[in-house]
């Protein structure tokens, strides 16, 4: 029973690297170098050595790209690594320029999910947090967000879900107002006191700025005051502010 | 703005009476039929081509798992390891989050005060999300006929520590070799001080946890 498993994952493993490869040879994309020459590094990265160069006219395939940099193959089947900037000097097989879809200002404008991580001031503790949205129109985005705050006292974990306006989409800064609902857990510090965990939902109004980087990445600064619903007699209101950095894809 | 949007709608009038003008003229010329059958067989119904960016498999993302050594303040060295995944935003950077479990050992009190114990649970675990730099790029050589591509980086961040049922949080730096193997495949060495404040002891104080790792990631 032990070994059978590992047998399955073997066999999975062999398929996979002896038959998978062949149906993607085949797929690449291919362009053809239109700068007097396209250089080829032995890795993605500025430093590294120019050891061959493409001529004119020649056609390379591109293989995978990491980051600013393209593993292309040339016809007599070498590999290198080419910038991004000589990439975009190559025609594609219809003539026209090499484009990416990279990040961009345009992009950012309609863009539908954004993912990032922010830190911060929850009433005195420090919070971390990751989020996730769905944007289902520029200006109208949902947002998932898991929260850990480290306090002295206490500790809380924090998983909202709420809806954001972003008021002008299509600005490079633009402000955003908000509104949500949770469920916060907090556990008392074992050293403090005999205090028991509690689990109370809440509900939340902010306000924040929304800012484009570069590329695929944009900032975040949020507000957002939130309301604890108690069972005791009162409920607790909480401040929390917190910067972030996000993605967008 | 709105004297360009003026504009465009101007040009756009302009623009469609004028095809509407052209468009109108031929037929008022006389062609004979023959000569308009042959106008028809060659009319140029050329196809749009298709000039979207081409679709390359990006391997930005980086995830594996390491093993090490961590020294716990005041409770010994003891083994740690962990998953973690990277996302490279660019050539120099990129973001890390690891997740990390050890175990704490005795202190020397506990050593020598035969059944003092000190901690309720001795579960060592932290996560965080971390900012990195390759500032030394480079290759390894590996005798005459190898050379692996490398990288030294520095990186540092934010994240959680779970030490004795209580939660902290931490700052975390370090540095690390990334070496690759192959194109997708690497390998890191790396130590990290974890930072955080604990009056575990008695009285708060910051407390350094120094870690030392090696692992293993796969590009994808």
């Amino acid at each position: 029973m032990g070994r059978r498993p590992f047998a399955l994952i073997a066999l999975a493993l062999v398929y996979l690297t002896c038959l998978a490869p062949p149906s993607h040879a085949a797929e690449y994309a291919e362009v053809v170098v239109a700068d007097p020459y396209l250089e080829l590094h032995t890795g993605p990265g500025r430093g590294y050595p120019v050891f061959h160069v493409v001529e004119r006219g020649a056609a390379v395939e591109i293989l995978k790209r990491r980051t600013d940099w393209f593993l292309v193959r040339t016809e007599d089947r070498r590999e290198g690594w080419v910038s991004r900037e000589q990439m975009l000097q190559t025609l594609q097989p219809t003539g026209e320029l090499t484009t990416f879809q990279d990040g961009s200002r345009e992009h950012f404008a309609q863009h539908r999910w954004e993912a990032g991580v922010q830190a911060g001031d929850f009433d005195g503790a420090s919070v971390i947090s990751v989020y996730g949205a769905w944007l289902f129109n520029p200006s109208l985005q949902v947002d998932v967000t898991l929260s850990h705050v480290l306090g002295e006292f206490s500790n809380s974990y924090l998983a909202n879900v709420g809806i954001t306006h972003v008021v002008v989409p299509e600005w490079r800064v633009s402000p955003t107002v908000t509104l949500g609902t949770g469920v916060i857990h907090t556990e008392p510090q074992s050293t403090i006191a005999e205090l028991e965990d509690r689990t109370d939902q809440v509900g939340y109004v902010g306000a924040g700025v929304r800012a484009y980087l570069a590329r695929r990445m944009l900032v975040r600064l949020d507000y957002r005051s939130y309301v604890l619903f108690t069972s005791r007699d009162d409920n607790e209101e909480i401040d929390e502010w917190k910067l972030g950095l996000a993605f967008f894809f | 703005m709105e004297v360009r949007a003026g504009l465009f709608l101007l040009t756009s009038v302009v623009l469609a009476a004028m095809t509407a003008g052209c468009a109108s003229a031929p037929p008022e010329i006389e062609v004979p039929q023959d000569e308009r059958e042959a106008a028809r067989i060659i009319d140029p119904q050329i196809e749009r081509r298709d000039v979207a960016p081409p679709k390359i498999d990006s391997e930005n993302f980086e995830i594996g798992a390491f093993a090490g050594i961590l020294e716990i303040e005041d409770f010994g060295s003891n083994p740690v390891y962990g998953v973690r995944g990277a996302y490279h935003i660019a050539e120099d950077l990129f973001v890390e989050a690891a997740l990390g479990q050890s175990e704490a050992g005795l202190t020397s009190a506990e050593e020598l005060g035969g059944n003092l114990r000190i901690l309720d649970d001795r579960d060592f675990t932290y996560y965080n999300i971390s900012l990195g730099y390759n500032f030394l790029p480079g290759e390894v050589f590996l005798g005459r006929n190898y050379a692996l591509n490398s990288a030294l980086y520095v990186i540092g961040g934010i994240g959680g520590t779970r030490f004795n049922t209580d939660d902290h949080f931490t700052f975390n730096f370090g540095v690390g070799v990334r070496l690759l193997a192959t194109d997708w495949l690497a390998i890191h060495m790396d130590v990290r001080d974890h930072i955080f404040a604990t009056d575990l002891l008695g009285r708060d104080k910051a407390t350094n946890n120094l870690e030392g790792h090696l692992g293993v990631t796969v590009f994808f």
